[in-house]
């Protein structure tokens, strides 16, 4: 047990309680996985500093403030986040594919704990999170016209306090020990008495930190596309994703604020003795359940919503017809955003809040069906007559259709309160979830990947190795998870390590196979990338607008300028580019003029450095180098306050030099 | 939003124009108060699950002292009084700053930033005092509730202090432009904030407290 093995209570005032022993040697599979990170992070280290790229990406990149470049370090990170989370993932799956008839399996328990607390915390805060908010950035400010966000560097420093959350919880894998407790950490077992090592710290101000980042980077975006609309894109005009993006980021600032709050409250029992959740003096840990889940059931919609405006864009691009229903669009996203919010007790029903209260929240949560059938039906009316193109984007959208019906049926079976007391904790639960987040987000992500890559650099996608991955992970889905409903059913409980009852292995075994099939997809989605890469120059898009396009970002070329629009564009209609297409739009060849741009800073990426080792110190209780770095923190604030100088004039000079280029490269293809 | 009104002096916008020959004006930092009241907004929120802990637990004594025993009004109506002029005087701060008057802004600054001080230090020994008492944090989840709710507050001041410190630097270097005026309404508007929160803290915490 980790409790008698690490738990000390002696602390040094240099190292906190940070000992050799800290360092899992006795682990082996620990062991080989930090030799193949040390050996792999060298190699990519070196082979950076070989090639001489450091000051490139740290001037073009790290300190940028270019919403485009923010939103592909997002993806990036999500992609990262995304190994590290599926490695967890199919470590369970072997782990319970093998637990039968006396066999142990190969993880041990402290193990296997920390393994699916870090698995659902790492896909849902630092691979679905950072993907979502990376397709915002990029795409939202294109969609409206706009050359920036509202707040370019906050923008900036919120993607790198996401990153010092992904730091300190992958720190935790090779120092000490990651939480135990689920990805929600209930007290009282997340309590100081329950959890007294290092795990539950390293959860908190991972989330703490990264937390930031998501409330600040939701703020930018509502301003952003509240204020930063071009002339004429009335709410009404909006693209359906900006749409989805206004509404996942005002839940974002409704939402993660709780979030906050309840982990501090558990951050001052474990550290300071107060008597929130305890069991005892008073505290209450039912309360804390309540307060997570009223972030939690948000939360779930501030990753689909996005979703679910990618699969509107891709359905009417290919089908060739405006969005059937734009305005039941609208309000459907707006009535999920409201009804999201009132729904968050069905994750607990068997708490025992009584019928009355059961009923209410029973019925809410079947309510949401009701406005997410209407977009269903809207994307199936698009595709009706509609000359369809079976482009991989749109094969991901109509996988999501099929896939997300079973994972929204499910839902609303488990919204019925006398059945959730028959399947709460239960692998049922466990494979609707990823049936939405899988058949919902991930899908959608997928799609959206494809469908805008060609516009975030200059090439389409490889659709073969596409298509290997399209079509292992949609199937690896099913084999995955369809065993997970069918144990469900049998009553068989999440989070177990091994089992008794020899007749339940099968199910397992097919899971495994799954899970295998999944690991193709993911192998097959990289291998597309970097063949896509290798042949850029077969698969270049000089037109800037590859799918024939409706909304605004396809009217810039591919990658757009630093600027995106040379000038500012007007918006007629819904979809603005279309209109433009088809009203006998010009691209305008001269009288370009200076254009206002954010200039680079290195604060936000210097202050979330901070942030990040403040959370490490406070985890180790290395009280020096928490006030110190709390210190630096707020000192290089108000040192950032005192540059008044932040924005920088591009020369007409130098637009009109890339606006040229750009008239070369449409006229090569004439 | 008409296309027309949003692009008020320029010449109007025909259906077939699709992009602005002049630039759109917009002001440095323009989006700021938007931005920073989507803040407050989402300030306040952590301050309402704070509320509605203290709801939750406020009669969880676990045998200890409660509000009747602890609370002391007088002391906290003093408190609140400074609270509250620091807010009168931050807007009489606001009021010299329309008039372009910088000497006077610094001045009720200052003011404001000792009120505000004042406060924190009633805070603080009203703290040490229940602490001596016996009556911490860690004594029953009715008093972590309140030191949780108080003690936000007390830090958010603590900030504010603190902003105001650097404000009245940059004020005095660089004298009342824009982007320093800027500032100050966002200071303001948190001032504010942090004074109608306090009126919550002193009505639900203290008055209702002594009357359960």
């Amino acid at each position: 047990m980790a409790i008698e093995t690490f738990a000390s209570p002696e602390t040094s005032f240099l190292f906190g309680r940070l000992t050799w022993s800290a360092i899992p040697l006795h682990e082996p599979i620990v062991v080989v996985t930090f030799i193949v990170v040390a050996i792999g992070g060298i190699a990519l280290l070196g082979a950076l500093t070989y090639f001489k790229v450091w000051g490139y990406l740290w001037k073009e990149w790290f300190t940028s403030v270019d919403h485009k470049k923010i939103g592909i370090m997002y993806m990036v990170l999500g992609l990262i986040m995304l190994l590290r989370g599926f490695a967890d993932a199919i470590m369970m799956r072997l782990q319970q594919a093998m637990a039968f008839n006396g066999s142990e399996g190969y993880l041990n328990a402290h193990h296997y704990d920390q393994i699916f607390t870090a698995h659902g915390v790492i896909m849902i805060f630092f691979v679905a999170m950072p993907f979502v908010t990376g397709m915002m950035n990029y795409i939202m400010p294109l969609q409206i016209g706009a050359r920036d966000v509202a707040f370019p560097f906050l923008n900036n420093f919120s993607f790198w306090m996401t990153v010092g959350g992904a730091v300190i919880v992958m720190a935790s894998l090779f120092v000490g020990e990651f939480a135990q407790t689920g990805w929600l950490a209930y007290p009282p077992l997340s309590g100081i008495a329950g959890s007294p090592y290092v795990g539950v710290d390293y959860y908190i101000w991972g989330l703490q930190v990264a937390g930031v980042g998501t409330t600040l980077s939701g703020i930018n975006l509502i301003v952003t596309i509240v204020k930063m609309r071009c002339p004429g894109m009335t709410m009404m005009r909006m693209p359906v994703f900006t749409w989805t993006a206004l509404c996942a980021n005002i839940l974002i600032v409704a939402s993660f604020p709780v979030l906050t709050a309840c982990l501090v409250l558990l951050t001052l029992d474990r550290y300071v003795g107060t008597n929130f959740f305890t069991a005892d003096n008073g505290g209450n840990p039912m309360m804390y359940v309540n307060l997570i889940w009223i972030w939690g059931h948000p939360e779930v919609y501030i990753l689909v919503l996005p979703a679910f405006g990618i699969f509107s864009e891709v359905t009417s691009t290919y089908c060739g017809k405006r969005l059937f229903g734009y305005s039941s669009m609208v309000y459907a996203t707006v009535c999920i955003t409201v009804l999201s919010y009132i729904v968050w007790l069905h994750h607990f029903f068997t708490m025992g809040s009584g019928a009355s209260v059961n009923s209410f929240f029973g019925i809410a949560t079947m309510i949401i069906s009701i406005p997410t059938g209407a977009k269903l039906f809207n994307w199936l009316f698009t595709m009706y007559r509609g000359r369809i193109r079976y482009e991989l984007p749109m094969m991901w959208t109509i996988a999501f259709m099929l896939t997300f019906i079973i994972g929204g049926m499910t839902g609303v079976m488990l919204a019925v309160p006398p059945a959730d007391f028959v399947l709460h904790n239960s692998l049922f639960l466990i494979a609707h979830f990823h049936n939405v987040i899988i058949g919902g987000v991930l899908f959608g992500l997928f799609a959206g990947i494809t469908f805008w890559w060609p516009k975030a650099f200059g090439f389409r996608l490889d659709p073969f190795w596409g298509k290997v991955s399209f079509w292992c992970w949609v199937s690896g889905f099913w084999v995955a998870f369809t065993p997970l409903y069918i144990l469900g059913f049998m009553g068989v409980t999440r989070r177990m390590r091994v089992f008794d009852d020899p007749s339940l292995q099968i199910w397992f075994l097919i899971a495994s196979l799954g899970a295998v099939l999944i690991a193709i997809g993911i192998a097959a989605m990289i291998i597309q990338f970097a063949v896509s890469i290798w042949r850029r120059d077969e698969l270049r898009d000089t037109t800037g607008d590859p799918w024939d396009g409706r909304t605004l970002e396809w009217a810039t070329s591919s990658p757009p300028p630093a600027y995106n629009f040379a000038f500012t564009p007007v918006a007629h209609d819904i979809d603005a580019w279309w209109d433009m297409k088809t009203h006998g739009y010009r691209r305008p060849q001269e009288g370009f003029k200076p254009i206002h741009m954010p200039q680079n800073t290195s604060s936000g990426i210097i202050l979330a450095g901070l942030a990040t080792v403040c959370g490490m110190a406070l985890i180790w209780y290395i009280w020096w180098l928490a006030i110190l770095a709390f210190a630096a923190m707020i000192a290089t604030a108000i040192w950032h306050t005192f540059n008044y100088n932040r924005d920088y004039n591009i020369p007409a000079a130098d637009v009109t030099a890339v606006e040229a280029q750009r008239s070369r490269m449409l006229a090569g293809r004439a | 939003m008409s296309a027309s009104a949003m692009a008020a002096g320029q010449p109007a916008i025909g259906r077939t124009d699709f992009y602005l020959v002049e630039e759109p004006h917009h002001e440095a930092g323009g989006f700021t108060h938007l931005g920073f009241w989507i803040y407050l907004m989402s300030d306040c929120l952590i301050f309402a699950v704070l509320f509605a802990t203290y709801g939750v637990l406020g009669a969880s004594f676990a045998g200890g002292p409660g509000p009747r025993d602890l609370f002391d009004l007088g002391l906290v109506a003093l408190n609140t009084t400074f609270l509250l002029i620091s807010s009168i005087t931050y807007g009489f701060a606001m009021l010299a700053v329309y008039q372009g008057d910088q000497k006077k802004t610094l001045m009720w600054l200052a003011v404001t930033g000792l009120f505000g001080a004042l406060f924190l230090v009633v805070e603080l020994y009203e703290f040490y005092h229940l602490i001596h008492e016996g009556a911490g944090p860690q004594r029953s989840a009715f008093l972590s509730a309140f030191f949780a709710l108080v003690g936000t507050h007390g830090l958010h001041v603590t900030f504010g202090i603190l902003w105001l410190i650097v404000l009245v630097v940059q004020i005095n270097k660089r004298g009342l432009i824009p982007a320093n005026v800027r500032r100050l309404t966002c200071l303001s508007l948190f001032w504010h904030f942090l004074d109608l929160v306090w009126i919550g803290v002193f009505t639900y915490v203290y008055l209702f407290g002594v009357l359960r």
